[in-house]
């Protein structure tokens, strides 16, 4: 009996519906959009919040990051005319850390510059780095062929590197690169494995974290080739030398672009973060460095992605508002045109919530036909802004249930108010109506 | 049910009143303006009767018809239908009665235009709960009977007025009413359609339906038993028409 009534009140509202195909579809644009802005926006934020947390995971979570920053110039240094600044960390730093840190696990120094590479004929900008041989230690990059830098190769200060696939692509196109030697400023470095494309220290996603030295910054989309760090300091020098990129007189020297400590727990994160801050500002005059923080990263992206969410859903319930409107203004209207069939079936012995049903069931019906072919549409955007605009989006069960459960109820909010006004008409004065 | 019940009042109690109005009022209010439309009508109707109702435009017809379908709530007086007192009951039992006891016929046939024939000839069986099959057969079996079984798939604008009133006329049968109430149901029609709709009634009469109809068609009202003649609101004559 119940089912029945449904079945017929549904007929009913879908016959209406038909009639007025044009109408029909434009109202249901509305929900048409609203649904598949919520769907997009969410899918958007989503896959944002996701490749944020996987760059930043891959700093690792364990680790504090302490890079070379360019102290803010006085106004006195700039008179003065200097031909030759010296900031940032030192060898004497990462010792510090290493006998005053409780919790330290691994402690790795890096240089890190950009260079010139030269295979055969062929050159390409490198991002050179001077680490030690327990670097994978504290990154996720992975040895795929070969090995990488060992304590012998330290040691003897070998002419010895490691280059990632980015660098293989780059350089070697079609050889083995194992074996092959590649041309730095004036020496050769003969290549002894190739690890998985280096791990940027910068995550792009986070508008706090600037680049620490214009080393890393220039860096980012390099290949990459690890050296020992004996042999840089052999070959390059115990500093790396570097015009200043604001006045081409200033000459920079800096001895360390980076120091990373592991620690053995998540927890030992942030009060190791203090110890290393402590020691820093005894030492350094300057705030020459800057300390980065995955974990804290983290909890920032995590942060950042919940406003992130709630604004982007915000402007989608905005506009799914907009759209009820304009279902209601349309429902307003097919009620008055249809003030005579109202009268008529009141006459026949329709209730009052036999209309109302029935008014509402159209609203119903348009609502979650919009919102069905919203969320097809809501999916099928974000993959068009995978594919097209290669941004990451992810599609979660949770929005889609959102999306859904929003169009209903904006469908029985927004029908309601129609539904009641066309229960409440006089019978009467529905039949007169012309 | 109730439609059961009321068909056995129809059926097997020949001559007993169907409905008593006692004087009975009915007054619209244009701003501040009373408009007393209807004054202290005293009516009564047995069952089988046939009676017609004229009298000038706006003397009235029209809100004492509405008024016996329960359409209407009279200002004042007392309005029995069935035994049953009409100014006590609420918006829903109303529709119940009309839905289940009356059978309207307009002027303007008021069919459903996106429905086909038989769906329109469903419309009231709808509302009383029978399944899509039963309805469906009844109305088929409506149509027939008024001469439509050929064109159940129509619409209402595909249809001739005539054609129109007579689907009308198988719609207001559906629930067997206990009433059968007509507005002018001639009054849009050519002579040969309104003959045809005047057949019909006159066939429903002598199988013993209860009809009241509106009408300025001397045709109609010499058909009746009963003739009421209303003039501003009150009832000026009565008068029997010898068979
Ligand atoms: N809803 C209403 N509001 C105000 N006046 C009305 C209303 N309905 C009917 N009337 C008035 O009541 C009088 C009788 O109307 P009606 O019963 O339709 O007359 P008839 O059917 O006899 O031509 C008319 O003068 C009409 O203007
Ligand atoms: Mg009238």
């Amino acid at each position: 009996m119940f089912l029945f009534r449904l079945k017929r009140i549904l007929k009913l509202g879908i016959k209406s519906l038909w009639m007025h195909r044009l109408r029909s579809t434009l109202t249901a644009l509305g929900i048409i959009f609203g649904v598949s802005s919520v769907i997009a926006m969410l899918a958007i934020g989503e896959g944002a919040s996701r490749d944020a947390q996987a760059k930043i995971a891959q700093l690792g979570s364990q680790n504090i990051i302490i890079k070379t920053a360019k102290p803010t110039e006085d106004q006195s240094a700039l008179g003065q005319q200097q031909t030759l600044t010296e900031y940032g960390l030192t060898y004497a730093d990462a010792d510090r850390f290493r006998d005053a840190i409780p919790d330290v696990q691994v402690i790795v120094p890096n240089r890190r510059f950009p260079h010139q590479a030269q295979y055969r004929t062929r050159r390409v900008k490198v991002e050179v780095i001077g680490t030690v041989p327990w670097y994978p230690e504290i990154s996720n990059v992975q040895v795929k062929l070969g090995r990488f830098l060992g304590d012998i190769d330290m040691q003897y200060k070998e002419g010895i590197c490691v280059v990632d696939e980015k660098l293989v692509n780059d350089l070697f196109a079609f050889d083995d690169p194992i074996g092959q030697s590649l041309k730095i400023a004036s020496d050769y470095y003969r290549v002894v494995g190739v690890s998985t494309e280096k791990t940027s220290t910068t995550t792009s996603s986070n508008t706090e974290e600037k680049d620490a030295t214009g080393a890393t910054k220039a860096g980012a989309n390099l290949g990459g080739i690890y050296i020992p760090l004996t042999t840089v300091k052999n070959r390059f020098g115990e500093t790396t030398m570097q015009m200043s990129n604001s006045s081409g007189r200033t000459l920079e020297r800096i001895e360390l672009q980076e120091i990373i400590v592991k620690v053995f727990d998540i927890d030992q994160v942030l009060d190791t973060r203090k110890s290393v801050e402590t020691l820093l500002k005894r030492y350094h005059k300057k705030t020459d460095y800057e300390i980065v923080v995955p974990l804290e990263l983290m909890r920032q992206a995590k942060d950042f992605q919940r406003i992130f969410t709630i604004v982007l859903g915000s402007i989608a319930a905005i506009s799914l508002l907009v759209g009820g409107i304009g279902i209601m203004n349309i429902m307003l209207a097919t009620v008055s045109e249809r003030t005579r069939e109202i009268g008529i079936r009141r006459a026949l012995g329709a209730k009052k919530r036999d209309i109302i049903f029935q008014f509402l069931s159209e609203t119903l019906i348009l609502t979650l036909f919009g919102g069905i072919l919203g969320i097809v549409l809501g999916s099928l955007i974000p993959y068009l802004v995978t594919y097209y605009g290669s941004m990451p989006t992810v599609i979660t069960g949770s929005s889609l249930t959102l999306a859904f459960g929003i169009s209903a109820a904006v469908g029985i909010i927004f029908g309601l108010y129609p539904a009641y006004r066309a229960a409440n008409m006089d019978p009467i004065e529905s039949l007169r109506h012309e | 049910m109730i439609m059961q019940k009321s068909q056995k009042i129809a059926g097997f109690k020949e001559n007993m009143t169907i409905l008593k109005m006692e004087k009975l009022c009915k007054n619209y209010y244009l701003g501040s303006v009373e408009l007393r439309v209807l004054r202290e009508i005293n009516l009564t109707i047995t069952s089988g009767e046939y009676v017609a109702i004229m009298g000038p435009s706006g003397s009235g017809k029209s809100t004492l018809l509405n008024m016996i379908g329960c359409l209407d709530r009279p200002t004042s007086g007392d309005y029995q239908l069935g035994g049953q007192s009409v100014s006590e009951l609420n918006d829903d039992q109303l529709s119940m009665i009309r839905g289940t006891r009356i059978g309207f016929i307009f002027q303007s046939f008021n069919l459903i235009s996106q429905l086909n024939v038989i769906e329109n000839i469903q419309v009231p069986m709808y509302y009383q709960g029978f399944t899509e099959h039963e309805s469906a057969e009844k109305a088929l079996e409506l149509a027939e009977m008024v001469g439509l079984g050929h064109r159940v798939e129509h619409r209402p604008s595909e249809l001739s007025g005539g054609q129109q009133q007579r689907v009308a006329i198988a719609r207001a049968l559906a629930n067997d009413p206990l009433i059968i109430l007509a507005d002018e149901p001639t009054g849009n029609l050519d002579s040969t359609s309104g003959s045809e709709i005047l057949d019909i009634l006159n066939r429903l009469h002598e199988q013993g339906k209860t009809l009241i109809a509106v009408t300025h068609d001397e045709g109609i009202a010499a058909g009746a038993e009963r003739v009421i003649r209303l003039f501003d609101g009150c009832i000026d004559k009565e008068e029997y028409n010898k068979r």
